[in-house]
Order: C-alpha cells, then sequence, then structure tokens
C-alpha cells in the first residue's frame, strides 16, 4: 500500500516558532518522500490543531502521521488519540521533538535550530514510514500507593486516599510524622494554632485501617513502571519495641545525655532516647546512636533499667522492606535557608537575632518557652524589627520569592502587638498579601499600628550613635519612600529566611528519577495544566519539594495528587508497551541467545517447532534480545534495523546552508 | 588532524535511552540550557537495543562521533539493558582500536531523567572533543 505521510510543524506560541523558521521547515518537509501534505499551526496540540489532523487523514487519505512539536513524553498520546478517533491505528503515529532538543537550547541560532529540526523531521518521516498498526495492550494496575514524606502534603494525599478505601504506605525519615507543619505557632490568616488543626489528621493516620506508617524510615531504591512500581524502604532501628511501649517517658527522664532538639531548633535540649515532640505520631521514643552512650562506648543501660515495660532492645537491626505500589507521591518538604553567611544580619553574632522557624517555636504553645516570646536574658522584647526577603529575592543567595514570608511576618507583627504590646517593624521590598484573606489580614496588621518600612535592610549592627540605642540591635537602611537613612533601635531581630530545597534533594531526585528546575526545586510536569505530575508517569511531586508554597496550597496539591493515584487505581489498568519483540519464523535456528539474555524470561526455546517464542505479556519492548540474535530473526515491533539505517541516513546527510 | 579545522562542524549522533538520558534532554530543554546543536538525537527504548552496526553505519554514513546514553548502571529500566550496551560499547572500542579506527569517536554516557545540566554539558564535551579530533577519516576516505 502507498505510504502517504501527513507532516504536522507546532509553533508551540512562541516556544518554537520564536527560534526556528517553520515556514522553511514546512517546506522542506513537504518536499520529503511520501510526504502528502505538510502544515504549521500556532498550537498543534490544541482542539483546532488536533481537528486538521483528523480532517487531512479523511480527506487525504494519510496513513501515517508526524507531529513535530515538543517531547512525545508530554503529548504523544493526544496526538495518538486524535488519530484514532479518525480511523488511523494510533500506532502509526510518530513525533519528532524540535522543542526539547532543538528550539529551547539553541535559542541564539535560528538558522542551526532550523537545520537540526530539518534532520529531525526528515529522521521522524523515516521512522513514521516503518510503522505497523498495532494493537494496545493493558497492565493490571496494582492498587497501593506510596507516599513520601510525613509533612501535610503525605499527611493529607494519604488521608485522601485511604478514604477511598485503597491502601497507602506513607514513609516518614523522621521519628515522627508532622513535618515543618508540627514545628509552626498559629497559621495565617485565620491564627488558628498549626498543631490544633494537624493533631487531629496526624491521629487518623494511626486510626485509619488503610495506612501503614513507616517512619524513621527511606525509600532506597524505586523499580518499575506506572500502575506497578516496586520500593526498597529501609527501616532504621528505633531501639524500643513499639509494641511493648507505652510511651511513659521513663527512658528519656533517665537519660543523661543532652543534645540540642532538632525540633526546637536548638532553643530547646532533648535526650539521646527522645520523642521529637509531646504530640508526636507514632508516640513512641527513639535512640539517637550518634549521642547514646550506649552505641557510643557501650556501657550504660540506663534506660533499658528504667523501662517498666521493657520495651528497650538495643539489638534491633534496621530492616529492609520491599513494598508494591501502583503510584508514588514524592511530599518531602523544604529546607529553611540558613542565615549566617549573610554576615551583615549578624545572625550567630548577636543573641537577640533570630530566624523565623526559630521564633515559630517559640510563639507555639507547646515550645520551649512555652508560648512567650523572649530574649536571651528571658526578659520580654519591647521592639521588634522583622526582615522581610533574607536570602529570598535575592541573587546572591536564592532568586525566587518565597511567598509565605510576608504572611507570616505580618502573623509574628500581629502576635508581637496582642500579647506584648511591642512595637513592631516590617522591614520589607515588596507586600505580597495575594491569597485569601490575606490582604485583609495585612490591612488589620496594619490598622493595629504596625509599622511598615520599605527597602531593603543594609546592616543590623550594635555599634550605638545616640543614647537611646545604648543595649539596643540597630537596623540599618533606607526607607526607599521617603528617601532616607534610618537607624532604628530595637530589642530582638526576627529575619524571615527563604525556603529552600532540601539537603537531599539530589540524592531523593535519583531514587524517583525526579528532575529540578534552576531554582532546585522538583520540576513538575506542566507548569499549569499538571502542576503535580512529573515526568515520570505515576511518580507526583506535591508541596514544598515542587516549590515554595503556603499550607493552603500544599494541602490543595496534595488533594489534587490524591485524585491522580485515585484515578489510575479506579481505572485498574494502564496502556502497556505494544511495540514488542517478534521473532521471524522464516531466520530463527533456535539457537537460545535471546532466551538467556531476556531479563523478563519473555522468550523460551520451543523446543519442537524448533523456533524462539515470544511470550508477549510478559515481553517489555527492551529490544536487548534483537541485538544479541546471530541471525537477526528477532526484531522489535516498529524499531527494526532498516528503520534505524534509514535515520542514520537522514540524520548524517549535509543540512549546513538549507536554512540560510 | 587536529591542526586545520577551522569551521569545522562535526556531525553527532546520540542513541538515547527513552527513560534516562533522552529524558534528561527534555529536561536540558525545560531548563532551556544551550549547547551546540551538532548532536542528532534518536530516541530508543533501551541503550540494550543499539546494535553496534548503528554505530557502524552511523561513523560510514558520515557521523565524526557517536554517543550511547543511558540509565545510570544498576538504574536501568529494563532491569540489566545498560550493562548490556556497557559490555557492547567495550567490545566495539576493543575491535575499532585493534583495527587501527577512532575508538574515542564511539562515546558512553550514564546520564539520568534528573540530569539535564549533565546531558548539555556532556553534548558539549563531545562536540569540542569531536571539533578537536577533526573529520572521521571512515566516512570521507573510504566513501562507502
Amino acid at each position: 500500500m502507498e505510504k502517504r505521510v501527513g507532516v504536522y510543524i507546532c509553533h508551540c506560541g512562541s516556544n518554537i516558532a520564536g527560534y526556528l523558521d517553520v515556514e522553511k521547515l514546512t517546506e522542506y518537509a513537504q518536499s520529503l518522500d511520501s510526504v502528502v501534505v505538510a502544515r504549521h499551526y500556532a498550537f498543534m496540540c490544541s482542539d483546532p490543531g488536533q481537528d486538521m489532523i483528523k480532517d487531512d487523514i479523511r480527506e487525504l487519505d494519510l496513513n501515517r502521521v508526524l507531529v513535530c512539536s515538543c517531547s512525545p513524553t508530554l503529548h504523544l498520546r493526544t496526538f495518538r488519540e486524535a488519530c484514532q478517533a479518525a480511523g488511523l491505528n494510533p500506532h502509526l503515529c510518530e513525533m519528532a521533538t524540535i522543542r526539547e532538543i532543538c528550539s529551547w537550547v539553541h535559542s541564539h541560532d535560528e538558522q542551526a535550530a532550523t537545520e537540526k529540526a530539518m534532520a529531525l523531521v526528515a529522521a521522524g518521516v523515516r521512522r513514521v514510514l516503518y510503522r505497523d498498526p498495532l494493537e494496545t495492550r493493558f497492565a493490571p494496575v496494582n492498587p497501593n500507593t506510596l507516599v513520601v514524606g510525613g509533612g501535610i502534603a503525605g499527611i493529607q494525599t494519604a488521608l485522601e486516599i485511604a478514604d477511598s478505601e485503597h491502601k497507602v504506605f506513607l514513609v516518614e525519615k523522621e521519628p515522627s510524622i508532622g513535618g515543618r507543619m508540627a514545628q509552626l505557632g498559629k497559621t495565617f490568616p485565620y491564627l488558628e494554632p498549626a498543631m490544633d488543626i494537624l493533631a487531629p489528621r496526624m491521629k487518623q493516620m494511626v486510626a485509619s485501617e488503610y495506612v501503614e506508617l513507616m517512619t524513621y524510615s527511606e525509600v532506597t531504591e524505586l523499580s518499575g513502571y506506572i500502575g506497578n512500581f516496586k520500593a526498597i524502604i529501609n527501616k532504621k532501628a528505633r531501639n524500643v519495641d513499639a509494641a511493648k511501649c507505652d510511651s511513659c517517658g521513663a527512658c528519656w527522664e533517665k537519660c543523661p545525655v543532652e543534645v540540642d532538639s532538632e525540633f526546637d531548633h536548638g532553643l530547646s535540649k532533648r535526650k539521646a532516647i527522645y520523642r521529637p515532640f509531646p504530640e508526636a505520631v507514632p508516640n513512641i521514643p527513639v535512640i539517637d546512636h550518634e549521642h547514646c552512650n550506649h552505641f557510643l562506648s557501650g556501657d550504660c543501660t540506663i534506660c533499658q533499667e528504667a523501662c517498666p515495660v521493657k520495651a528497650i532492645d538495643y539489638e534491633q537491626e534496621d530492616e529492609e522492606i520491599e513494598v508494591e505500589a501502583g503510584a508514588v507521591i514524592v511530599a518531602t518538604g523544604y529546607d529553611t535557608l540558613d542565615p549566617t553567611p549573610i554576615t551583615q544580619y549578624g545572625y550567630g553574632k548577636f543573641d537577640n537575632v533570630i530566624t523565623s522557624p526559630e521564633f515559630e517555636r517559640m510563639a507555639s504553645a507547646s515550645g520551649p518557652t512555652g508560648g512567650n516570646i523572649v530574649l536571651k536574658d528571658s526578659s520580654t522584647p519591647k521592639s521588634v524589627a522583622i526582615i522581610h526577603c533574607v536570602g529570598s529575592r535575592d541573587e546572591n543567595y536564592r532568586q525566587y520569592c518565597s511567598r509565605v514570608c510576608c504572611m507570616y511576618s505580618l502573623k509574628y507583627a500581629r502576635f508581637l502587638k496582642e500579647t506584648l504590646d511591642a512595637d513592631v517593624y516590617q522591614m520589607y521590598i515588596d507586600m505580597r498579601c495575594f491569597g485569601k484573606g490575606h490582604e485583609e489580614f495585612y490591612k488589620e496588621a496594619s490598622d493595629a499600628g504596625v509599622n511598615f518600612v520599605r527597602g531593603k535592610v543594609a546592616q543590623v549592627t550594635d555599634i550605638t550613635q545616640e543614647d537611646e540605642e545604648k543595649g539596643k540591635l540597630i537596623v540599618v537602611g533606607e526607607d526607599t519612600l521617603l528617601g532616607t537613612l534610618i537607624r532604628i533601635p530595637v530589642d530582638m531581630i526576627i529575619l524571615s529566611v527563604a525556603m529552600q530545597p532540601r539537603a537531599e534533594t539530589d540524592k531523593i531526585s535519583r531514587v524517583f528519577l525526579l528532575g529540578c528546575s534552576a531554582d532546585g526545586f522538583f520540576l513538575e510536569r506542566h507548569p499549569k495544566l499538571d502542576p503535580v505530575g512529573t515526568m515520570l508517569d505515576g511518580v507526583f511531586a506535591v508541596g514544598c519539594c515542587q516549590g515554595p508554597k503556603d499550607i493552603s496550597d500544599t494541602v490543595a496539591q496534595a488533594t489534587g495528587a490524591a485524585a491522580r493515584a485515585i484515578e489510575l487505581i479506579s481505572k485498574g489498568r494502564v496502556e502497556m508497551e505494544a511495540a514488542t519483540a517478534s521473532v521471524d519464523e522464516e531466520v530463527c535456528s533456535a539457537c537460545g541467545f535471546c532466551e538467556a539474555i531476556c531479563a523478563y524470561n519473555a522468550i523460551e526455546v520451543d523446543p519442537k517447532k524448533r523456533l524462539a517464542v515470544v511470550n508477549e505479556a510478559l515481553c517489555k519492548g527492551c529490544g536487548a534480545c534483537t541485538v544479541n540474535c546471530p541471525s537477526k530473526a528477532l526484531q522489535l515491533k516498529n524499531f527494526g534495523p532498516k528503520q534505524l539505517m534509514d535515520v542514520i541516513d537522514e540524520a548524517t546527510k549535509e543540512y549546513a546552508g538549507l536554512a540560510s | 588532524m587536529a591542526e586545520g579545522n577551522n569551521g569545522f562542524e562535526p556531525k553527532i549522533i546520540g542513541f538515547l535511552c527513552n527513560w534516562c538520558t533522552a529524558s534528561a534532554a527534555d529536561l536540558a530543554g525545560t531548563t532551556r540550557a544551550q549547547y551546540p546543536p551538532n548532536l542528532h538525537p534518536v530516541r530508543v527504548m533501551c541503550s540494550g537495543t543499539v546494535d553496534p552496526v548503528y554505530l557502524i553505519k552511523s561513523l560510514l554514513s558520515g557521523a565524526d562521533a557517536v554517543m550511547v546514553g543511558g540509565c545510570h548502571p544498576g538504574d536501568c529500566h529494563y532491569v540489566s539493558g545498560n550493562y548490556k550496551a556497557r559490555r557492547r560499547m567495550a567490545m566495539l572500542q576493543n575491535i575499532f582500536e585493534s583495527l587501527g579506527l577512532d575508538a574515542n569517536r564511539i562515546w558512553t554516557r550514564w546520564i539520568s531523567a534528573s540530569e539535564g545540566p549533565e546531558f548539555a554539558a556532556a553534548v558539549r564535551e563531545i562536540t569540542e572533543e569531536t571539533r578537536k579530533q577533526g573529520p572521521n577519516p571512515l566516512s570521507t576516505d573510504w566513501a562507502l
């Protein structure tokens, strides 16, 4: 049958057309063998774009379609469905990427980009010419979901999925779930204490029969594919038998070792056997091997002796657990920037310069100061300056806006006004209060008499110029609205530090094959239309691991990701690779080389027929056997040597000058 | 050959595994990394499906260098395809060396889906090295 190819070149707005000459490219495509029609259009993935393909299939009798646009991971499915709707087997549609690997990466050289695109289009036409119609195959979906990270994002996702009566594994690396939200005082803009709204959800996690909680654990390996992932989880030894422990506290009361509490950012001490905070879930202590005398020198057994239920087990070892899941949701959260390197703000040098996470702990009713804001000498501050954008919106540190600092800074101001009637100065660059109820909250703070000073602070110093500055910290800067230099003496300074990607981001991205954007946060599949999807089907990223956001936005994303997982489970099947290996029975000599190399045991030699037989249900279409076959009897469907040879011919042709 | 290559723009063909290196190439694009246009990427399902014949054919047809890109060893989407690729590439390089051909025109790179910048750097490096090596004599002298 005569092969009739339609080539469709997408502008992607200006993402492609802005960097290469789509008209020349279309003209070139039109000149290629077997190409019946070549067209270019603003957005091929839009309805009119798809209709263009459908109409051409019907009217011009096309039997092959090549769409030249973005990566096939984004829209191959869209275009295959369009072809199917017009009666063409979806496997006869192919894509040539001219955006990710061409226009976007050669955006300063239109001629080179156009010529490379010509080669990609010519090779794409060759690829699609050799394609045969295939039948779409499906694999079942494992109904379990793996959620990584037990902050509010992970908790919300897990509870939503558990509500649909499907199993969730939640893996948290810390001894307790709760994440960053558990460390907060009150939440903006309605000033509910964070723990009041979080604790019931944390308890639900234990109560739900559908949630399997794995705290003090980390995912070390992920394999498989959408619908059928396998994860290896390293469950660290707590050295406390969870079945026996009743959290009486005898162990940590007796433990002689004191260490700075990570949960309280060093504002309080914890023991070597500890639970991170009183509301911890599970409420079972862990032994910190780095500081415990038993593990350091081997001679201390005080906690074991103190435990009335004999729950302390020094012999407990790390466990490796394997779980299977259909979808994976990554909710690993964020770190806050350490402001020590920003020396002009004096963090670490002056006692009463503190960071926003430290203030949150002080403001928390169950925190180290019982909700009282105190200076280092335990007195109450009468004046406080809050410096915004510490490390955020700063080319030397983090270029992006952390999105929550304006609002929590206002929250601190109101808290300080209401509880201490302190003088509060907001040292801001721009006030960004864009959420629901946020602008109103800003107005309330302003009405309450909080001082707003616009301008980036130059320095925090204790060098006084006047008597009233004595014993105080002085904020030095410029008020850009008044156009004057200012010196504001205060008792306490709070640095609203930037949110930044987790220190372990590299490790996490390797395990879950996540990409990172330039700011270092995990990259979503599409910034607008698929904000929780990632480049790997079936893996989703939610909350602050994907970018700074507040609790409401995090919960919205988490709910969205849960819906995506439930969507997968309720569908019950995922499309599988249709292009399996096939055997040319005329050529096969039953040597069995293929049998030995297949990683899935999908090929067997039938001794009676003297032929290799592919089990299509097991074959994943990797093509390893095709290379091993000495007589080239094995081929991957729609990916054969002839096709590749033609592609190589097109790729090595001379394109230089074609777009000049 | 290294001298007198002024204006020589090498042609490079990269066979990129769908799951790792081709995704890294997509990511490099998404982050707008810039690299030379000399490499023509060919998306394949797995580095283990790249027949050495394709590389030989590329070099005979006019490619000045070839690259195979796969997942990190131990990380293959298809269990062990990249180990197979690694062995085949080593073998092919050995054969090239014993025949007195340029084995250093055959590149193997393990670049995971999250390593967009590494992909861009690999293309820059291979292009730069090939520019120094000059045109591939297999395609010009043998004219097959």
